[in-house]
């Protein structure tokens, strides 16, 4: 086992954990926010990988133009979904909120089969095929602008967190419910714009992630529990635990592909999982609840 | 209580199936329901239940009713250590959910890599015969599945009934009610919760000897799958979630909507795969939606019933 493959399996992991954590950034700003636990999060992540083979197939357009018609269509569906659906669930207990976007999983990765069959979808670009060689390192095109177009989503959140007024009423409604009633924020309508604002995440890393992997319906329910995994150990609700665990687990999944076996890879996550759990429940950049 | 003198067989495989989810969902009832502790890894009993049996069967061919202890035994003791990680380290809500699915899908991909159990490849018990009843080995006509899956849904029931109606089930209630006021009348929480944990897995390691020996296979990707955990609390949550009947009723709606949607579309020639689950989702969303406390309470009332 030589020292490059261990590195360029280590830059590949963590390019992949970036697309990852940019996934995973949408649930973790949702729960921070809303407090519901999107179920049916990696199911829209295969729904936005679909739209993207869809006009890759249809127009020929490049999954990172497809960003924006795709992007744009999530974050007016997040909107809707928050203020039809789940807006009339933030009071109910914890499991009836769990069962109703449960169903909303079983519709989404079923309607993904009923239209697009089982068989595997992807997209192919020229720079799929190419790389950067840096000395005896290998860096895949597609995967490094994947993870570019992470950060710059990811980066824009933040930004819009930190400086716009309507982040900033975000960041109080998640702060204290009753106080940003009490100063007049309409919080509903500020909880369906934050499930937009995921949903756009999970947009972009899908266009990302078409790239990189083959899209099947199934891979919905897998990447629901890889996005809870990367939250549970970044800190559900902390924005850069997100990104850190995503890369985390980018990177353990590589690893474990590369020493073990392919198929053991997500062992090796849940296992962080529960050690993470266990001894830092709030994550590993979450605040003490 | 006659159906099998009457049914054909496949009513009796869609009522043995309605009773395993009665039974199984009861069981989990036990820990979401009246102690308020939501389990997202239930597979992991049934599948550590039917694996534990189901190995001694296969390997040794110890018969089903040794491999029932070994199994409860395993259960249990996996629930308490899950229970007492999660409720020591003070893991409870949503963060307790994921950690149950964790164990359970860390377990699943583990069973993948056990070559002794089969791996990803399945375990498969011999069928020695179907015609005449082996209670010693837990083989007989199908029939003998209904209604010793009859006789654990009764049990179930008559048991939750005395544990709603004991002490424990009083304090649990506290605790589901709140936790923190709970503890504040001195009630020990972290032992009445993992009372709560050790009944509710012990109960579903039953549910999964009967599962590897009604369907004779066990593999770790259907049996540890989280959608078997979701299938085994559809029922109780749909039916009314913390009630004695919900459970049953949950089990029996859910079912019959799933076998009605099966036989509707074969009717109407539209078998494309996935189709069928897109309408029970959507059925399940309405109910949800609508019904919040799932269908018994609001049926208990109108029927005039206490509750």
């Amino acid at each position: 086992m030589s020292f490059d493959l261990v590195a360029n399996v280590v830059i590949a992991g963590v390019l992949t954990g970036l697309v990852y954590g940019l996934m995973a950034l949408g649930l973790s700003v949702i729960f921070g926010v809303v407090r519901v636990v999107n179920f049916a999060h990696g199911e829209m992540m295969t729904i936005a990988m679909y739209a993207t083979t869809v006009l890759f197939a249809a127009l020929k357009l490049d999954p990172f133009l497809s960003i924006l018609p795709v992007a744009a269509a999530f974050f007016a569906f997040g909107y809707a979904m928050q203020a039809g659906f789940i807006n009339p669930f933030i009071t109910r207990p914890e499991h009836s909120q769990f069962m109703l976007l449960v169903a909303v999983a079983i519709v989404m990765v079923n309607a993904l089969l009923l239209i697009f069959g089982p068989a595997a979808r992807n997209v192919q670009v020229d720079y799929q095929l190419e790389s950067f060689e840096i000395g005896r390192i290998l860096i895949d095109k597609a995967r490094l602008y994947s993870a570019g177009a992470a950060v710059v989503a990811a980066l824009g959140l933040f930004a819009f967190f930190r400086y716009s007024l309507t982040g900033k009423a975000i960041r109080a409604c998640a702060d204290n419910y009753m106080g940003a009633r009490v100063v007049g924020l309409n919080v509903k309508k500020l909880y369906a714009l934050t499930f937009g604002l995921g949903s756009i995440c999970v947009a972009v890393a899908g266009c990302a992630m078409v790239l990189l992997v083959d899209v099947t319906p199934p891979l919905g329910p897998y990447y629901t529990l890889l996005a809870f995994v990367i939250v549970i150990v970044g800190g559900l609700g902390s924005m850069g635990g997100a990104l850190l665990g995503g890369v985390l687990i980018g990177v353990s999944e590589a690893l474990a592909g590369l020493f073990i076996a392919p198929s053991a890879k997500s062992m090796f996550s849940f296992g962080l999982l529960i050690l993470v759990l266990l001894f830092r429940p709030q994550g590993l950049l979450g605040r003490k609840p | 209580m006659l159906l099998p003198w009457f049914a054909g067989s496949y009513a009796l495989s869609v009522a043995t199936l309605i009773l395993y989810f009665a039974y199984t969902g009861q069981a989990w009832n036990v820990m979401m329901g009246f102690a308020g502790q939501l389990s997202l890894g239930h597979a992991l009993y049934v599948g550590v239940g039917g694996y534990a049996a189901g190995a001694l069967f296969y390997h040794y061919g110890i018969g089903p009713w040794a491999g029932l202890w070994l199994a409860i035994l395993l259960c249990v003791a996996l629930g308490l250590a899950i229970g007492f990680l999660a409720f020591r380290f003070g893991i409870s809500g949503v963060y307790f959910a994921l950690l149950t699915i964790a164990f359970a899908e860390f377990t699943r991909i583990g069973f993948d890599h056990l070559d002794w159990l089969g791996g990803p490849g399945g375990m498969f018990l011999k069928v020695a015969q179907r015609d005449s009843i082996d209670l010693l080995n837990f083989r007989g006509p199908p029939a003998m599945y209904y209604y010793s899956m009859l006789f654990l849904t009764v049990i179930a029931f008559v048991l939750c009934a005395l544990l709603l109606r004991s002490r424990a089930g009083y304090y649990w209630q506290a605790i589901r009610e709140n936790e923190e006021a709970a503890q504040a009348l001195g009630i020990n929480t972290f032992r009445w919760k993992m009372l709560a944990v050790a009944i509710s897995s012990a109960m579903t390691a039953v549910s999964g000897v009967f599962f590897a020996f009604y369907y004779n296979n066990l593999f770790p990707e259907q049996i540890f799958h989280i959608s078997r955990s979701i299938e085994i609390i559809l029922g109780p949550i749909i039916g009314g979630i913390g009630t004695l009947f919900g459970p049953i009723l949950g089990a029996v709606v859910l079912t019959l909507l799933s076998d009605g949607i099966t036989e509707g579309l074969a009717a109407m020639g539209w078998e494309i795969p996935g189709i069928k689950q897109v309408f029970y989702g959507l059925v399940l969303l309405a109910v949800i939606m609508f019904l919040p406390n799932g269908i018994w309470p609001p049926l208990a009332r109108r029927l005039g019933f206490h509750k």
